[in-house]
């Protein structure tokens, strides 16, 4: 992206000025170096976004976007309802509530490094992942209604879990306003067979070490220290959401023109909140909520099944179990007054300041634990939610490296054993089916996700708190 | 990538984008550049050439325009390749108006065999793409995988 065409605020900050049809203007957070890798595509989308209806403030970029569908990936925009706000299917995307939750092990890296390997088999063994695998959970038409209007809270009733992982999970594990009925039977059908599967992609389980420590103070609060080993799981709400964001994108777009509303871009795919069909998606995403959240509690069951199995003397509880992939409604200041407005996150998390209401006991003092995903051979990050976050980006952050390489170029460039070797060189273990998909996911196909992360913290969207390197990686 | 198939004008090839992949169908017919589309689709996940023809799978979509059949034809795919855990390596296809008949022929997910790649999540407005030109139909899209 031309630098150029940008207004520098600060080393961090980059605004694009209100013209034209933009109802408020564009900010992009990132150093000169991130901003300016950045696709032109996403300054256009940015721009797009600020043209809806209803849209409050600014339309928000985070360090780590890039080009998406209507929305980038890595942005962030709030509507108010009372303003003819809108909700967007593709502001949400196709994997509702993908996210990323950490799990500490109670270890430390000695007691895990001798049994990597026999650990890594076992986790691989337990947690179906990758194209055509199904988990060993079949649901039922009365147990995919619980399940996508319980949430976390479903599976933990089911047995896979305890109830205090609740407590450390957003919405306490159980998204409200979810409507099971507003979910197709197609949606529900490609559910039925992949609860408790981690998927395909960017999608991983990794057990990690704590490789250095920013805020001592934050990170013993969290429960973490240098040398503990952790555990991350990165997925959503799989076949479901993918289902439900296909239907509406398609029914969103073919319904804007009835509505009034004048798409800058298809993908930008929208309806009133107060239409029957903006309510209608809102329900039915807020049930994909739900199933990425359950996914994820019975991902962690099986986890814990399998260092039960190596590891007994582990104990894995919950540090926080973030999504980056929702639409959901918040208080927010506007115009100097709170109101509420629909923020979505597309590739963007959510970064709660210290006090903020919700937040559950343990960590409202302190802020929101962030969780930031690296790659296989990279590291991961553990940030905090920062006061000035809600003023600079409706308590949004960034939510990994973004991809710097297609897919395509990836697989030109490395064969999967030879990252595979390549990283087992450097102590990390890798389990994939597919050494083709190892290939497109390498390392080096992303963006330099500690540059990322300097970024956020440098420009107050969260504070940096641990820094994780990865000992074992299961790929999908 | 690209593969080129005996008649000149008929081939699939995919573009590059950030995060996902464009796929493209060329043919003489608007029904040939839909079924290269769907050839490049199954490239995504795998080598279409390694997927043996042992089942035969009947889908059938409709939409308003040629661009949106386009994506509910890759999107029906897309469901029945994650329902039945199968992947598809040709199809028979025939479009009247705005409404697409199809065969997809395929087998079940080998992973040791197939190697699949990525799973893909839907196919979607961006780069979407359907016209008639010199040479031939081309119908494209990005896929969300």
């Amino acid at each position: 992206m031309e630098l150029s065409s940008l207004v520098r605020k600060s080393d961090y900050e980059w605004w694009i000025p209100q013209t034209g049809a933009m109802r408020v203007p564009g900010v992009i957070y990132g150093s000169a170096a991130l901003v300016r890798a950045m696709d032109e595509k996403v300054r256009e989308q940015v721009v797009n976004v600020a043209m809806l209806p209803g849209i409050q403030r600014a339309s928000y970029a985070m360090p780590d976007a890039h080009w998406g569908y209507g929305f980038a990936i890595g942005g962030v925009a709030a509507f108010d309802p009372d303003d003819g706000g809108i909700v967007s299917a593709g502001g949400v995307g196709f994997d509702i509530s993908c996210g990323v939750r950490t799990l500490r092990t109670g270890l430390v890296a000695e007691s895990v490094e001798p049994v990597k390997r026999e650990l890594a088999h076992e986790l691989s063994r337990r947690v179906p992942a990758g194209v055509g695998s199904h988990g060993r959970i079949h649901l039922e038409e009365a147990g995919l209604e619980a399940m996508l209007e319980g949430g976390a809270r479903w599976a933990v009733q089911c047995g896979y879990g305890i109830e205090a992982d609740l407590g450390r999970v957003e919405e306490h594990g159980c998204m409200a306003g979810a409507v099971a009925s507003a979910v197709s039977f197609k949606a529900r059908h490609r559910q039925q067979d992949e609860m408790g599967t981690l998927g395909s992609g960017n999608h991983y389980l990794e057990v990690q070490r704590v490789a250095e420590v920013y805020d001592g103070d934050v990170a013993q609060a969290f429960g973490v220290a240098v040398n503990d080993v952790v555990v991350s799981i990165h997925c959503g709400s799989r076949g479901l959401g993918h289902q439900i964001g296909t239907e509406f994108l398609k029914e969103m777009a073919m319904a804007a023109r009835g509505f009034g509303i004048t798409l800058p871009d298809r993908e930008l795919a929208c309806a009133p909140v107060e239409s029957e069909l903006g309510r209608r998606y809102l329900g039915a995403m807020r049930a994909g909520i739900n199933c990425a959240l359950a996914n994820r509690q019975i991902i962690t069951h099986l986890v814990r099944h399998a260092f039960t199995t190596v590891l007994p003397q582990a104990t894995l509880t919950l540090l926080y179990d973030v999504s980056h992939n929702t639409c959901k409604l918040e208080s927010h200041i506007c115009n100097g007054a709170a109101k509420p407005v629909f923020v979505h996150r597309k590739g963007a998390t959510r970064a709660l300041g210290p006090g903020h209401p919700d937040l559950p006991d343990g960590v409202r003092a302190i802020g929101q634990p962030v969780l930031i995903g690296g790659t296989m051979g990279t590291a991961s990050y553990i940030l905090v939610g920062t006061a000035d976050s809600e003023r600079l980006s409706f308590s949004s952050s960034c939510h990994g490296a973004g991809r710097a390489m297609s897919r395509h170029q990836a697989l030109r460039t490395w064969k999967g054993r030879q990252v595979i070797d390549e990283l087992a060189g450097r102590g990390i273990i890798v389990k994939s089916p597919s050494s083709r998909g190892v290939a497109e996911e390498a390392p080096g196909a992303y963006k330099d996700v500690d540059a990322v992360v300097e970024a956020a913290d440098a420009a107050g969207l969260s504070r940096r708190v641990a820094k994780l390197v990865p000992l074992v990686c299961v790929k999908g | 990538m690209r593969s080129r198939t005996p008649a000149p004008a008929s081939f699939w090839e995919h573009f590059p984008h950030d995060a996902d992949i464009g796929i493209v169908g060329a043919g003489p017919t608007r029904a040939e550049a839909f079924r290269q589309a769907a050839l490049a689709l199954t490239a995504v996940v795998t080598d279409p050439a390694n997927v043996a023809h042992l089942h035969a799978v009947p889908v059938m979509c409709q939409a308003p325009t040629d661009e949106l059949l386009l994506v509910e034809w890759l999107n029906a795919l897309i469901y029945e390749m994650a329902v039945r855990a199968m992947l598809f390596g040709d199809f028979a296809i025939e479009i009247a108006g705005g409404e697409l008949r199809a065969t997809a022929y395929g087998e079940a997910v080998d992973i040791a065999r197939h190697e699949p790649a990525v799973e893909i999540k839907g196919a979607t407005l961006t780069a979407l793409r359907v016209a008639h030109g010199p040479d031939g139909w081309r119908a494209q899209c990005v896929v969300d995988v």
